[in-house]
């Protein structure tokens, strides 16, 4: 039951990908991305991380998401016309292809190096998923959280500096 | 005073520098003549302080060492800066410093006028203080620095007038061809200390240790290479043949420096070097045949080419070339004080000779300018009948011609006498001395010949002067004609300090002072021979009848001179027409100039031509620019990798990940 | 529970479907959205090792990447719209002058 699950919204992702690389029009490009940010969450929810998922969909699909299509609508972006250079869709393609090669090879030949941890399933349901990663976050990571605080802030500054008509 | 050693060559070197550094500010030339010539008369007055004190010393004891610092000290190696004062380099330093204060006075007045006025005193009192290091430094290495020092002043004074080119030829002559004789001193120097050092373990260049070590030297192959290696330089140095072009053509600079560094002082060297090392030489007698046998022929070769010169400078020259040949003959024969006798007074009126000469000259160069002539003021056919205008020069040079041709009772005359004795009488060559007094003999008639042709044809006779150029013809002013004076009376007296003894003896006791004075020197050689039991002539009356012989070779050439250019003044022209080819070769110096330049000149020319346009272009600098050339090019291919579009650039990214990735899966 | 490599190669083929679409188009903006996906792909990962592991720290770092790509989502468009300002286009070839 659960493969078979799996095996469909894999599908459907992998489509909805692909259709965000062939779309000639960008917001067709913007929407299939949305359906593949969907489908992401799915297999979050999948993978007894709740929170993720949520989170996946508020801030991908529902902030960066928007906002990408509300530049597109703002430049007036038309459909793409003209070809690229002779062999750059060869030459992507080839690439795009060794590091699926490449990565798949890794994967068969690898060995797990993680470290393990006590956290499963039950545990998950029993504290909350949102109690762990909050956990988590505020005392092994804070010193990155206060960072990240920092990074955003630099990105609203630069944000608004790049943007503007004039300083 | 010996404790003030150091001052006798410091005063010369800060006048140099000062005159060097600020002369071109300081325009006044008394001021530059002044600082020149009063650092001189410093150093001699100290150089006098140093003999009167030596002589107050017991005759073993008259040698005094003064270290000023160690200059290098390499293992075993030692050579320090010192000054070393014996009997030797007392009348050394005295000849050097008293002759050069007159030439430095002399030259305040016939430098007069010229544009590098500071230049000159700068580089005269640089050569004053090299020169004192020479005679004065107590090791053979800081006598080199000296040797050296004299051959580049005596390069920068030949070169003076160097908008000229011959002027700045015969510099460069002169300093190569002292440069081939240093790389024979070096040979020498190194030969000797590896000898001593390596078989006997004695490490040293200082002479007083060397003196004391003489016993070590055993005569053979060695010590006869150490000598000769020497003796290279000496032969470079003081112009002996081969290497004697140079002091010709060094006639182009000034006539004081001529006085100076080539008739008294720098060509003297070779002499000096060889008396310090007497102990080297008296135990190689091939060495000595050799040094003897090249002092005889370079005498006569140079007097028969000063018999046909023109040029009252280049007669000097030869002149000065051919009494060198005599020193040598002295050393040679082992009469290793007779040599350094002949070498004072030699100084004393060959100096005379060439500033008398300069007088004239000056005031020709003056009396030809009048008249707006191009003729050459130094050349003597244009000259003559001299002696009414210019009374002083004509009777110091006449006193000094006298001098050189052996007339007894004035100086050359004890000094030349007693080396064509020596050259006959000495224990050393007994198959040779004959011939070796033969060629002396000879020489000194012609000297006497080409002398006297000199003073006839300059002084007396029909003047060849127009009447314009002779009537602004006169004496030269007194900071001239003073040194002139002194150094004629020298001429005349200096030779009563030597009188030999045989002659001592006739005359009433008169003891021979110079050679014992400098018999603590050669002390150590005086005892070899003795102990050789080599026996040299002691007969009287052969001496007495040899003496009377080359007095009347000496009256012959005066007289002859007289004949062929006072009383038959047509004649010399109808010889030279009679005898064309050897007037020519002799005339043209027997073509030694020309066949040196086919010989080695040429060659080396060719060869450095060769190196340069085969090697040093095309080697050189073809790697040098094929380097340049290969960046280029490499970097004209590699500026394609920036196209400037980003999409580019994200592909070669994702292509540099690719491989990166590539290269660690499969390893 | 399912396996664990049928997460990590559904990522691999979103991650590489997002390179070529990085290489392939010519708009700036869809240029940006596949790299978005390249994110995602990365995140997939993390999340099914944590789960695998049982480790929290995977989806902690998830949950950094996110926030960094919304930082990077702002200043990334901004810039954009500063470029089509300048040229009226945000086609990539149009970005040529970044060479010395």
């Amino acid at each position: 039951m659960e493969s078979i699950f799996f095996i469909v919204v894999a599908a459907v992702a992998v489509l909805s990908s692909i259709l965000v690389v062939t779309c000639k029009n960008p917001i067709n490009s913007a929407l299939s991305l949305v359906m593949t940010f969907f489908c992401l969450a799915t297999f979050y929810v999948m993978l007894d991380a709740p929170f993720m998922a949520a989170i996946q969909v508020i801030v991908y699909a529902g902030a960066i998401m928007v906002l990408i299509i509300f530049v597109i609508m703002l430049l007036n972006v038309k459909t793409e016309s003209g070809k690229r250079g002779s062999h750059a869709v060869l030459a992507g393609t080839v690439i795009g292809l060794f590091v699926l090669f490449q990565t798949c090879w890794f994967l068969m030949k690898g060995t797990l190096t993680g470290a393990t941890g006590t956290m499963d399933k039950a545990q998950i349901i029993s504290y909350g998923h949102v109690e762990l990663v909050g956990k988590a976050l505020f005392t092994d990571f804070l010193l990155p959280f206060e960072i990240t605080s920092l990074l955003l802030l630099a990105a609203i500054v630069g944000a608004v500096i790049l943007a503007k008509k004039k300083i | 005073m010996f404790d003030l050693v150091w001052l006798i060559p410091l005063c010369p070197l800060i006048g140099s520098v000062i005159n060097g550094l600020f002369g071109k500010k300081i325009k006044n030339e008394a001021v530059i003549g002044g600082i020149a010539a009063g650092s001189v008369f410093c150093s001699f007055i100290v150089a006098c302080g140093c003999l009167m004190q030596l002589l107050s010393l017991p005759g073993e004891e008259r040698h005094f060492e003064k270290t000023i610092f160690t200059w290098i000290q390499s293992g075993s190696f030692k050579a320090d800066i010192g000054f070393l004062l014996d009997p030797l380099s007392c009348i050394m330093l005295m000849v050097v410093t008293g002759i050069g204060f007159l030439i430095h006075l002399y030259s305040i007045g016939y430098m007069h006028g010229e544009e590098g006025f500071y230049r000159y005193f700068s580089y005269l009192n640089l050569f004053t203080f090299s020169m004192l290091i020479l005679v004065s430094g107590n090791n053979l290495l800081l006598m080199f620095v000296g040797w050296e020092g004299v051959g580049l002043c005596s390069y920068l004074l030949i070169g003076y007038y160097f908008h000229k080119k011959s002027a700045g030829d015969a510099g460069k002559k002169a300093f190569v061809m002292n440069r081939v004789g240093d790389f024979g001193f070096l040979l020498g120097l190194f030969i000797l200390f590896w000898y001593l050092g390596g078989t006997h373990n004695v490490w040293t260049v200082n002479f007083r240790e060397l003196a004391a070590n003489a016993d070590l030297l055993v005569p053979g192959a060695v010590v006869t290479a150490v000598g000769l290696c020497f003796f290279v330089g000496a032969m470079g140095k003081s112009a002996q043949i081969p290497l004697y072009t140079w002091l010709p053509d060094a006639m182009e600079g000034p006539t004081p420096v001529s006085a100076l560094i080539h008739a008294a002082t720098m060509v003297t060297a070779g002499v000096y070097m060889i008396a310090r090392m007497n102990f080297i030489y008296i135990k190689s007698p091939t060495a000595l045949l050799v040094i003897a046998c090249v002092g005889a022929a370079t005498a006569l070769f140079a007097a028969t080419i000063g018999t046909a010169q023109n040029d009252i400078k280049r007669v000097l020259a030869y002149s000065t070339v051919s009494q060198l040949g005599y020193m040598f003959l002295a050393m040679g024969v082992g009469a290793f004080g007779a040599g350094v006798f002949h070498l004072m007074t030699h100084a004393f009126f060959k100096a005379c000779l060439f500033l008398g000469s300069g007088s004239v000259i000056h005031a020709m160069h003056h009396a030809l300018h009048h008249e707006h002539s191009d003729a050459d003021p130094q050349d003597m056919r244009n000259m003559g009948g001299l002696r009414k205008k210019m009374p002083v020069t004509f009777v110091t040079f006449l006193l000094a011609t006298i001098a050189i041709a052996g007339i007894p009772g004035f100086a050359g005359f004890f000094s030349k006498d007693e080396i064509l004795w020596q050259a006959f009488a000495n224990p050393h060559h007994h198959g040779a001395n004959t011939l070796l007094w033969a060629a002396g003999a000879v020489a000194a008639g012609l000297t006497a010949f080409y002398m006297f042709r000199l003073v006839f044809m300059t002084f007396f006779g029909k003047t060849r002067l127009s009447d314009k150029a002779m009537h602004h013809l006169h004496e030269s002013p007194w900071v001239i004609t003073l040194p002139l004076v002194v150094l004629a009376i020298l001429s005349v007296l200096g030779g009563w300090i030597g009188v030999p003894k045989v002659l001592g003896d006739a005359l009433g006791g008169l003891p021979n002072h110079f050679e014992h004075y400098l018999e603590p020197v050669f002390a150590y050689s005086n005892a070899y021979m003795a102990k050789s039991g080599a026996h040299g002539v002691h007969n009287i009356a052969l001496e007495w009848g040899l003496m009377g012989v080359s007095v009347l070779i000496a009256c012959g050439g005066i007289a002859l001179a007289w004949a062929l250019y006072i009383v038959n003044p047509g004649f010399p022209a109808k010889f030279v027409a009679t005898f064309p080819v050897l007037h020519r070769a002799v005339y043209n110096k027997w073509y030694v100039d020309e066949i040196y330049d086919f010989m080695i000149v040429n060659p080396c020319k060719s060869f450095s031509n060769f190196l340069w346009k085969g090697f040093d272009v095309v080697v050189v600098d073809g790697v040098v620019n094929g380097v340049a050339a290969v960046v280029r090019g490499s970097s004209g291919i590699f500026r394609h990798v920036q196209t400037g579009m980003v999409h580019n650039y994200a592909f070669s990214m994702a292509l540099g990940v690719v491989v990166i990735v590539g290269v660690f899966l499969f390893r | 529970m399912l396996a664990l490599h049928n997460y990590l190669i559904l990522s691999a083929i979103l991650f590489s479907i997002g390179t070529i679409g990085v290489l392939v188009r010519r708009n700036a903006i869809v240029i940006f959205m596949c790299v978005e996906m390249m994110l995602n792909a990365v995140n997939l990962t993390f999340i099914a090792f944590s789960r695998h592991l049982g480790n929290i720290d995977g989806q902690v770092f998830v949950f950094f990447v996110m926030t960094v790509a919304a930082a990077e989502a702002a200043v990334g468009l901004a810039l954009m719209i500063a470029f089509y300002k300048n040229r009226e286009s945000v086609d990539v070839e149009d970005i040529n002058m970044m060479k010395l």
